[in-house]
This record gives structure tokens, C-alpha cells and sequence, in this order.
């Protein structure tokens, strides 16, 4: 097969909407528009309806054991902000302490930092350098003021996949609320809010094959019964926890996408395994000193994620941007101008985390893609690296730590 | 963020990468940056001793593609040029020739600390030999 340029291996950004989704959302758009909470005509049935069904599908994906248990949102970051925000006034009484950990997204992270500045404590838990959370360091971090535990399900750049249902264990134990932003998880590895204890779970369409734009919180029903204050007020939607009309078509897309990857997750995370541990193989076999970031056997299937010494993340993406999407660590990349601080976080040098380089994989990549991606990236990682005066020093042996470099 | 067609250009075909042995006589060594700010820039000029003109220039750069843009500018421009005419060489010289955004004007900064540096390790090495400026 031809191959298609550009090629997509950015994954864990976005990814394209599955067209059976799009069918399915199609028909929301025109002929069934009607608002779901229009209770009194057939427009509005049908559109509550094909919300209900959504919201079936996306209950049974995750384990949950009511559909009603779930709240749609704008997407993964409103989730999470409703999750600690809704959490932190509405328990403020009962305690002002948050566990978190220093590898969330930025959403978590931010959000803590806003209830940090509105009088909460929130404790960061670090990582080991293996990219998991260690359940004893969140035991240590609790409190007898501690409300909730916020922990990631899988990391957005790592793709580490942490010991939930330990984590939601010891929550139940210590009578703790249990959030985690599952965005990167949901679709892509066994999530069962039920046998993990989990109470509150973030998640997000479009990195499942959905469309951008709409996102859902879990909020448990019974032990215990979460109650969250809303963030906006209005209509009361959605128990009274999210205002606003419903987005019926992005829902319906939601539940279709939900749908196709509880079917196929378990055949397609083993294709898709296979064509991550190709393309890690043909790379880690041929460049030097490239290191894989995160823990090998806890990973979701797509994720790669290297950092290769000496060259600089985006020079690496520069050289293969025309044809390939990837994304990287490297502070130029970023918005804040800060390189990847999860990857700084496991313990690897700055220099590291400016050199790393995340490949996420998805269902409608290919062999092909995946031979092409690997060759050229050894290719321009070589090219950089005769650039590179790091590579040129390291070399002739000279240890760069013992440099003393005038940092600007 | 879009690249200019310079820098681009730039990364794609990089002028005088390399390395010139240090105490070759008549070359002048900078190495500026550092690995964790993400940019470390070497860049060496090439001394004719006689009439003072750098004959030849080359770097190696760690780091993004402005950053490997502006130091392949910097050898192209100092070529030709003699000690003290490299010395007028400013950072935004090379924004303006490479059109570098807000964002990547630390690029071209690092550039001209890496021209001086390469300048004052010449001079350095090749002070003339009198009252007390004994060569390193």
C-alpha cells in the first residue's frame, strides 16, 4: 500500500474521528435535532433517547453500574475542573487537603494550583523514575483533613499506566473521594470504576476516535454518593451538575466511540502493540544512547516515548515534520517554554527532557507508517547528532556534567 | 508554529558544519549554552594570521532549528570577514535575516555570544607576545 503523507503518529493529542462515528453523529445534526430536555414532543424524545444510549454505551465502557452516574462536559479539562473544583467547595467543610500527584496534565496540575491560592493544600506526590506513582507515598501524603486523591490513569507522555484500583483501595480505606483523569486511558485499557474503586473519572472523546468537544465526568451514585458544586449555573442538566444543553450529535459520537473501542480494544491494543514494539525495536536497536521514558510493561499499547541524548527535541520534529506528526518534550515545543516536566520528573536530566520524543500510535496506522516513521527518524536523529557539539564531546569522552556551562 | 523559508532552508542544509582542532594556530573556539536550557552552540572561526580575515568558520549546535539556523548564518557571515568586522556582528542582524519570532529570538542571542566567545578565545590565543600578555 502507497503510503499517505503526512503521517499521523501523534495520538495521545488527538485523533481522527472513526467515520462510523460520523455516521452515526450525522442524522443529530439535521434531521434529529431536537433538544434532549424538551420533554413534551417527539423532537425532544428522540434526542433524549439517543443521549440515554450514549451514555448507556460510555456506562458500560468504563463498568459503571447506572448510565445516570455520568455527566457530559465540554471535554477532559472541564471534567477535571468540575472533579476538584465541584469536590473542593463542596467538602470544604469536611477537609482542605487534596493528594495529587506531580505527573498530572496541565488541567490537573493548574486546578490545583487555583485551589492552592483559594486556601486548600494540595500535597505532589512524586513519581519513580520508572513513571509509577508509589501507592505508599499516597498513603504517607494523606491526611485527617484530606477530601480527595486525584491520580492520572495513564500518562498523556509516558503513557505509564498506574496501580489504580490499589490506589482506589486505599481511598476506600481511609474514606477518601477517589478522582483520576482517565482522558488517556478510557478506550484504550480496561477501566472498571467498580472493581477500582474509583469515584469521580475524567474522560474525553476525541482521543477515542470521537469528536473534539465533548467529554464526561463519572461521579458515583452509591458508596459513597458523590456530591459536586457545579461550575456553571443554569438549567440544572445533568443532575444539576452540569447546565447547558446537551451536545446530542457529539454525544452520540461519544457512545458510538465508545462503543467500537469496547469491541475491538482487546484484538486492536495487540495489533497496535505489536506495531509500537517494531518501531521501538528498529529504533532502540540503531541509535545509541536513546532511552525509552516510562515503564515498558505498563504502558498503553500506543505509546512510545524516547529521549535521545545530545539532540534537541524539536530539531528532531523539524526534521520530520513535513511527513510525520510526532510530538516532543522539548521546551520549544511547549507553550510555556518549559520542557516536559513529567519527564524531568522521573529523574532524567533536563538535557532528557528536552530530547524526548513521543510516538502515540493509533487503530489507523500501518506496518508501512510504521517502517517509514522508524527509518527516517534514525536518519535524522543520526544527521543532528554529526551537528551535535554534545555528541561530538561525548565522543572524545568528556563527561558533559563536568562542563561548567553559563546557563543564560 | 511555521518555520521561515530561511530557517528552514537553513536546517535542511546546514552551511560549515564541523569542528577545526583547537589549537590549530589561527582558530578561535566558543562554546556557549547549556544542555539543560536546551541549546549549546560551538562555533569556531578560522584566523588567517597574516592579514587578520577569518578564512573559514564552522559550527555544531544542540538545538531547535532557529538555533541550528542562526549559528549556520553566523559561519556563513563571518567568512570573508576580518577579526574586528565579526566583532559588529549583532543578534539582530540575524532575527531579521532569518525572521525569527518573539519566541526564538534567544536563538539568535546565543549566536552572537557565540561569535564573541569564538573572537575572544582567538585573541586570547594570539595576543601578540608583549609587556605581560603571555599566551595561554
Amino acid at each position: 500500500m502507497a503510503l499517505k503523507f503526512p503521517i499521523f503518529m501523534d495520538a495521545q493529542s488527538t485523533t481522527p474521528c472513526d467515520p462510523r462515528v460520523v455516521e452515526a453523529m450525522l442524522p443529530y445534526f439535521t434531521d434529529k435535532f431536537g433538544h434532549p430536555a424538551s420533554r413534551n414532543h417527539p423532537f425532544g424524545w428522540e434526542a433524549e433517547a439517543a443521549v440515554d444510549a450514549g451514555r448507556g454505551r460510555l456506562a458500560r465502557l468504563i463498568g459503571a453500574r447506572d448510565p445516570k452516574e455520568l455527566v457530559f462536559t465540554s471535554g477532559g479539562t472541564e471534567a477535571i475542573n468540575l472533579a476538584l473544583k465541584g469536590v473542593a467547595e463542596m467538602y470544604r467543610e469536611k477537609g482542605t487537603h487534596i493528594v495529587t500527584t506531580v505527573i498530572e496534565q496541565r488541567a490537573g496540575i493548574d486546578v490545583c494550583k487555583r485551589l492552592e491560592r483559594q486556601g486548600l493544600q494540595v500535597t505532589y506526590v512524586p513519581v519513580q523514575p520508572d513513571g509509577l506513582i508509589d501507592v505508599d507515598e499516597i498513603r504517607k501524603a494523606v491526611t485527617d483533613k484530606t477530601i480527595l486523591i486525584s491520580v492520572m490513569f495513564a500518562n498523556n507522555e509516558i503513557g505509564t499506566i498506574q496501580d489504580i484500583a490499589a490506589i482506589g483501595k486505599l481511598a476506600k480505606e481511609k474514606g477518601i473521594l477517589f478522582h483520576t483523569d482517565a482522558t488517556q486511558a478510557v478506550g484504550k485499557t480496561p477501566v472498571d470504576v467498580e472493581a477500582m474503586g474509583i469515584d469521580l473519572l475524567s474522560c474525553t472523546a476525541h482521543l477515542v476516535y470521537g469528536p473534539k468537544g465533548v467529554g464526561a465526568l463519572y461521579v458515583r451514585r452509591k458508596g459513597p454518593r458523590v456530591r459536586l458544586a457545579p461550575l456553571f449555573d443554569g438549567g440544572g442538566h445533568e443532575r444539576g451538575m452540569r447546565s447547558g444543553t446537551l451536545p446530542v450529535p457529539l454525544i452520540v459520537g461519544f457512545g458510538r466511540a465508545a462503543e467500537i473501542c469496547q469491541e475491538s480494544m482487546v484484538e486492536e491494543n495487540r495489533r497496535i502493540a505489536r506495531m509500537r514494539d517494531r518501531l521501538q525495536d528498529m529504533i532502540l536497536s540503531s541509535v545509541d544512547e536513546a532511552f525509552l521514558n516510562g515503564r515498558p510493561d505498563r504502558r498503553l499499547a500506543g505509546n512510545l516515548n524516547i529521549s535521545f541524548a545530545y539532540v534537541e527535541g524539536e530539531s528532531v520534529l523539524m526534521g520530520l515534520n513535513k511527513e510525520t506528526a510526532l510530538s516532543s518534550g522539548s521546551a520549544c515545543t511547549s507553550a510555556t517554554l518549559e520542557p516536559s516536566y513529567v519527564i524531568a520528573a522521573l529523574g532524567a536530566s533536563t538535557e532528557l527532557a528536552h530530547s524526548s520524543i513521543r510516538f502515540s500510535l493509533h487503530r489507523f496506522n500501518t506496518d508501512e507508517e510504521v517502517e517509514y516513521v522508524g527509518q527516517r527518524t534514525i536518519e535524522v536523529i543520526k544527521r543532528l547528532r554529526d551537528m551535535s557539539p554534545l555528541y561530538e564531546l561525548a565522543k572524545e569522552g568528556v563527561d558533559i556534567k563536568t562542563i561548567k556551562w553559563k546557563a543564560e | 508554529m511555521a518555520y521561515s523559508d530561511k530557517v528552514v532552508e537553513h536546517y535542511n542544509n546546514p552551511r560549515n558544519v564541523g569542528s577545526f582542532t583547537k589549537d590549530t594556530p589561527g582558530v578561535g573556539t566558543g562554546l556557549v549554552g547549556a544542555p539543560e536550557c536546551g541549546d549549546v552552540m560551538k562555533l569556531q572561526i578560522k584566523v588567517n594570521l597574516e592579514t587578520g580575515v577569518i578564512e573559514d568558520a564552522k559550527f555544531k549546535t544542540f538545538g531547535c532549528g532557529s538555533a541550528i539556523a542562526s549559528s549556520s548564518l553566523a559561519t556563513e557571515w563571518l567568512k570573508g570577514k576580518t577579526v574586528d568586522e565579526a566583532g559588529k556582528i549583532k543578534n539582530t542582524d540575524i532575527v531579521n535575516e532569518l525572521k525569527l519570532p518573539p519566541v526564538k529570538i534567544h536563538c539568535s542571542v546565543l549566536a552572537e555570544d557565540a561569535i564573541k566567545a569564538a573572537l575572544a578565545d582567538y585573541k586570547d590565543k594570539h595576543a601578540p607576545q608583549t609587556a605581560g600578555a603571555a599566551s595561554k
